[in-house]
């Protein structure tokens, strides 16, 4: 008779098979268990957070910087409930994450038992899909299953909730053998007609544009690479969602920069006045489209996703691609090389105007601000951060707000999977735990949190877990004192009434970060922040710093209320052309 | 209508609200319903009805069918929504008003009182294959199956012959002929 293993083995078995490496927790009654036998399989390395929303948000982290599934452990009731946000945060980012849950034992299931919830009840439309195992035979297929479902299609959470009862029964356990199956629901798949149907499109376009989001950077590198063949092959303009930042290169000519609500003045426009956009794995979000019945009125859309309930949810497309971004790129480049050898050259010369006319849009510059030499600009800070940062293999994520968008203008990146931020749900507080994440699985790499007080200090507790495992994640605060992008909304539409908006006791950061056993670091003046910020750079331990930024500076541009992508608000210094368009100034 | 001070989003045209029944085949698991119903309240779908049971208890399949209204693009949604659950295997969409799908109702009518209001009530059932289920000297017991908006009419006139209590299904729905939906 073969070897029988208890439920709580059976957990690390699973894990084992399943490649993984790094485990976020933190310990509690219903999983005493499976933290006993954590000493027994060394291939598995845990890391103690301070709070179960970090665990969620680190996994998070680690999971979009290497594209394998994050995995958290957790135990019942309030461990389960704090670990909703991170849940829902990486449901609408589409991350993959396997989340582990205790719970009371099977025979207290319904007695509201001391830290029982119904965990299965309360994620079940955060994640993907949920199980509660009641049976130990049913265990080890369990969790291969939430690994497939979380890294199969559109990637997505998952959670296992595991009875302590569960977890001490023995059973057998088989190895899992992976199957190469692509997804366990059936996925409709794209023909070549539909690929033809594009290339056709895209020959008879003058006023093309790519439009590409998250999804690229989820299929994986190849997707990049693949992208940036086309769009080069094509010589038509591309610009990206916030997920969709590093696909391509941000400082590419091609490139107009982030569409939306805080996207460039030619990026909006562009998609305003095309006659083909193409969307590749994004999903027609209410930031990027603004008021949906003036979104792009005179374009063909085509929309490549792997989610058929993306495609239709918003806005209506000519023609839905259903497929994963790495093989319909790949077939539309094959397609391209195959039928019209002479295809780049034609239709570079279509465009030419339409380049031109982007030209003047970019001109007017929509990212300029006013330096000052008193104070430090919070899009100046960003500017320097990436200035000396460019040449490292740096790794940014943020917080949600105004320095999340300063970060999205104004840091250019050019890989992918370096750029981790919140934008769905928008948690604020995801930054840091996601940077602990980061740096775990990118030991030597520089990772930096472009954070704002606010949101910084919602998570603050797990810059203990950084100094706990020596982890030198840098915690760059654009401190305004303000919730930034709060005041600015009530600045522009609430009559500049900053109900709550100001924090009146902060921590002193560069103390904090002393009481963390970590290094603080302040700048107050723009001639210091070079200095500090190359000494942050050169500091091998974990550092927070306190960057004294300008209090009332606003993130332009901006599509106000309502409105459409034409009709954009642009910074104070672009008073001229706001008058020029006419319809900027519309809202204040 | 005042407009919102800071409503980034502006709600766009309402499109033409139509009835469609929607059929489900689920694995028979827990908290299965919990999951399709679930889906409908938190995207904001209606149910107008529901009806659900095993159909296949050894593969353990069960069959919901949900009665809804929505815009076609609403409809569209809640048909891709539901296929993306794990436990769905397949979805069927049917318009209210489609002549190649039956679509039953079934309802239990109680109805208390002298003999002669009775009868009037049964007879008014008759043309519903109403069945007598219950019958003492005061009352009755009588199932029908028939169209929501028949049962509807049913209730209603039934309300002046007694009726005291009224349970009644969801609808349920099955194509006419020899084909089966896959």
């Amino acid at each position: 008779m073969s070897k029988l293993y208890s439920g709580a083995e059976i957990v690390f078995k699973c894990l084992e098979d399943q490649g993984v490496e790094v485990i976020f927790g933190y310990p509690g009654g219903a999983v005493l268990p499976i933290y006993d036998e954590l000493k027994n399989f060394s291939s598995v390395k845990h890391f103690l957070v301070r709070h179960e929303q970090g665990a969620g948000h680190a996994a998070e982290g680690y999971a979009r910087s290497t594209g394998k599934a994050g995995v958290a452990l957790v135990t019942s009731g309030p461990g389960a409930t704090n670990i909703v946000t991170a849940l829902t945060d990486a449901y609408m980012d589409s991350v993959p994450i396997v989340c582990i849950s205790g719970q009371v034992p099977t025979h207290l299931i319904g007695t509201d038992a001391f830290q029982e919830c119904d965990t299965t009840g309360i994620t079940r439309p955060c994640t993907k899909h949920n199980w509660l195992v009641k049976d130990v035979k049913d265990l080890a297929k369990t969790i291969h299953r939430a690994f497939e479902v979380a890294t199969t299609g559109r990637p997505g959470p998952v959670l296992v909730d595991i009875p302590k009862d569960i977890q001490f029964q023995k059973t057998n356990y088989t190895k899992y053998k992976r199957q190469k199956k692509i997804n366990g629901k059936a996925q409709k798949h794209f023909n070549q007609s539909e690929i033809d149907k594009l290339i056709n499109l895209m020959s008879k376009s003058s006023k093309p544009i790519f439009y590409t989001g998250g999804g690229v950077i989820n299929s994986g590198p190849k997707a990049s690479t693949l992208l940036r063949e086309l769009v080069y092959a094509t010589g038509f303009p591309i610009t990206s969602t916030l997920q969709g930042l590093g696909a391509f290169p941000g400082d590419d000519n091609q490139f107009l920069g982030m569409l939306g609500m805080h996207g460039t003045y030619e990026a909006n426009n562009a998609m305003h006045e095309c006659d083909l956009m193409i969307n590749i794995g994004a999903r027609f979000d209410d930031r990027i489209t603004g008021k949906l019945d003036e979104f792009s009125p005179k374009s063909k859309k085509v929309h490549i996703d792997i989610d058929p309930s993306s495609i239709n949810k918003n806005v209506k497309v000519d023609l839905p691609i259903v497929g994963d971004v790495t093989e319909v790129i790949n077939s539309v480049i094959k397609t391209i090389k195959k039928k019209k050898t002479n295809f780049e050259k034609s239709n570079k010369q279509k465009i030419s105007k339409w380049w031109e006319k982007i030209e003047k849009w970019r001109s007017i510059r929509s990212l300029d601000f006013v330096n000052s030499s008193e104070t430090i600009k919070p899009q100046y800070a960003v500017q320097r951060l990436y200035e000396l940062t460019k040449n490292k293999d740096t790794y940014i994520t943020t917080e949600v707000g105004q320095h999340q968008m300063w970060a999205a203008q104004h840091y250019k990146f050019d890989k992918p999977n370096r750029w981790m931020t919140s934008g769905g749900l928008g948690t604020m507080g995801y930054g840091l735990p996601s940077a602990v994440g980061v740096q775990v699985a990118h030991p030597n790499k520089l990772v930096i949190d472009i954070a704002g007080e606010a949101s910084v200090l919602m998570t603050m507790q797990e810059m203990s877990t950084a100094v706990q495992y020596s982890l030198p994640i840098k915690i760059f605060i654009l401190n305004n004192e303000y919730m930034g992008m709060v005041r600015q909304w009530q600045e522009l539409l609430h009559d500049k009434n900053y109900s709550e908006s100001y924090t009146a006791a902060l921590p002193d950061f560069v103390k904090l970060a002393e009481a963390y056993g970590c290094v603080g670091l302040r700048a107050s003046t723009p001639e210091e922040l070079d200095d500090k910020i190359i000494e942050m750079i050169n500091t091998e331990r974990p550092v927070i710093f306190d960057c004294r930024v300008d209090k009332v500076e606003n993130c332009f541009p901006m599509i106000p209320s309502g409105k459409a992508h034409n009709q954009m608000l642009l910074g104070p210094n672009d008073q001229k052309e706001n008058k020029i368009t006419g319809k900027g100034k519309t809202l204040v | 209508m005042t407009k919102p001070k800071s409503a980034y989003s502006i709600p766009g045209k309402q499109g033409k609200f139509d009835t469609h029944i929607i059929v489900v085949w689920v694995d028979n698991e827990a908290g299965v319903l919990a999951r399709v119903v679930g889906l409908f309240s938190g995207r904001g779908y209606n149910i107008e009805s529901l009806a659900v049971a095993e159909i296949d208890p050894k593969l353990n399949i069960s069959r919901i069918t949900i009665v809804t209204t929505g815009t076609p693009q609403v409809i569209e949604q809640i048909k891709l929504q539901l296929k993306k659950l794990v436990p769905v295997h397949k979805v069927a969409d049917f318009m209210r008003n489609d002549k190649n799908v039956i679509f039953k109702e079934m309802a239990l009518f109680k109805v208390v009182g002298n003999e002669s209001k009775r009868k009037k009530a049964i007879k008014a059932c008759k043309k519903f294959n109403a069945i007598i289920l219950d019958k003492t000297k005061k009352s009755c017991v009588i199932q029908i199956t028939a169209l929501r908006r028949e049962i509807d009419l049913m209730s209603k006139s039934l309300k002046k012959l007694g009726l005291v209590s009224l349970s009644r299904t969801g609808a349920v729905a099955m194509t006419r002929g020899s084909e089966i939906f896959r």
